[in-house]
């Protein structure tokens, strides 16, 4: 009877085992997710108040190195594959350039936001630094995470 | 006042101790209490933003990538050998110490004309700041000053910060990771 409700939890292991690191691991699970969140809300609430795309992708890589440290990095790259990373890592330096040359396209100098909506100014402002601070989240999320991966010494090397 | 004198005084004495101690994961722990209390003064002078970064960045990420890079090496300092090991005043070590306290001397000195801690006053705080203050809303239309500097005001510095991050990644990847042929 007890070691079915110790199997539901995912405590007992299959091959007749207890977990190690119960509490961390339990720790991790339960806060890694606010954590997201609250690096979520850094980024996207960087116009009203402190942070931006830079601390909220901290944060948020923060997380991921979170898990990496208690479950192991092979397990988190499971989570977050190595293509993956690679990919970010390039996208939001991509999105940020792309923003300053759709401004120049749109007939403005390179960057200049409010050139992308002629009637609005400022609601074009606001939504280029919007994609802007998404776009410096997105890549420095993904450098966060990569710096700590392959910084790491993992058991095979 | 005086928490402001305690926070400096207990950030000294922090960074005495990164220094003075061999054990290099002890260093990088005071270094983490070190930015968690130069975060605090941050806070004080009201600079939210570098005070979310220093937290998110100082305490943060760096004691952490620190730790994983000594994962890489060894955790002590390397042990001098026997011949240096003997404290003798030389002519080299009187001039050093020359050196250091001249230079000291003149970073005393240069602090006698900065402006007063926390100073509206000060030369920062009253040349293109109040242009920043007056317009930013009016021509950007988000109210935090400070992202509207960084995101568009100086968006090619920010840019310019990304691409440097960027790089970071791309050049750990090149040189630490495990390739497979």
């Amino acid at each position: 009877m007890r070691d079915i409700s110790f199997k539901e939890k995912g405590l007992l292991m299959n091959d007749g085992t207890f977990q190690k690191q119960v509490i961390r691991r339990t720790i991790a699970k339960l806060l890694i997710p606010f954590i997201q969140l609250f690096g979520l809300y850094i980024i996207a609430h960087g116009k009203y108040s402190a942070g931006g795309g830079f601390q909220g992708g901290v944060i948020i890589g923060a997380s991921v190195i979170l898990y990496a440290i208690v479950f192991g990095i092979e397990d988190s790259r499971k989570w977050v594959s190595q293509k993956l990373s690679d990919i970010l890592n390039s996208t939001g330096a991509l999105l940020f350039g792309v923003i300053g040359l759709l401004c120049a396209i749109a007939g403005g100098m390179y960057l200049e936001y409010s050139e992308l909506i002629k009637e609005n100014p400022r609601l074009a402002s606001y939504l280029g630094i919007y994609a802007v601070e998404i776009g410096i989240g997105i890549t420095v999320t993904a450098v966060m995470i990569t710096l700590f991966f392959e910084t790491a010494r993992r058991t095979d090397d | 006042m005086i928490i402001d004198f305690l926070l400096l005084l207990f950030l000294v004495i922090c960074a005495i101790g990164a220094v003075y101690f061999k054990d290099l994961l002890s260093s990088t722990m005071i270094l983490c209490v070190y930015s968690l209390v130069m975060a605090l003064v941050w806070a004080r002078l009201n600079a939210v933003d570098v005070a979310i970064t220093e937290a998110a960045v100082g305490a943060g990420i760096t004691t952490v990538l620190l730790i994983a890079a000594l994962s890489r090496t060894k955790r002590g300092e390397e042990v001098r050998s026997q011949k240096s090991e003997k404290k003798s005043i030389t002519v080299h070590s009187l001039f050093s110490l020359l050196i250091v306290i001249a230079t000291g001397a003149v970073l005393v000195y240069g602090t006698v004309d900065m402006p007063d801690f926390a100073d509206p006053e000060a030369p920062a705080a009253i040349h293109v700041s109040p242009r920043y203050i007056e317009k930013t809303y009016e021509e950007v239309g988000i109210v935090n000053i400070v992202t509207a500097v960084l995101a568009d005001y100086r968006g090619f510095d920010t840019l310019g910060e990304v691409i440097v991050i960027f790089a970071a990644g791309i050049c750990v990847i090149f040189l630490l990771r495990k390739r497979v042929y």
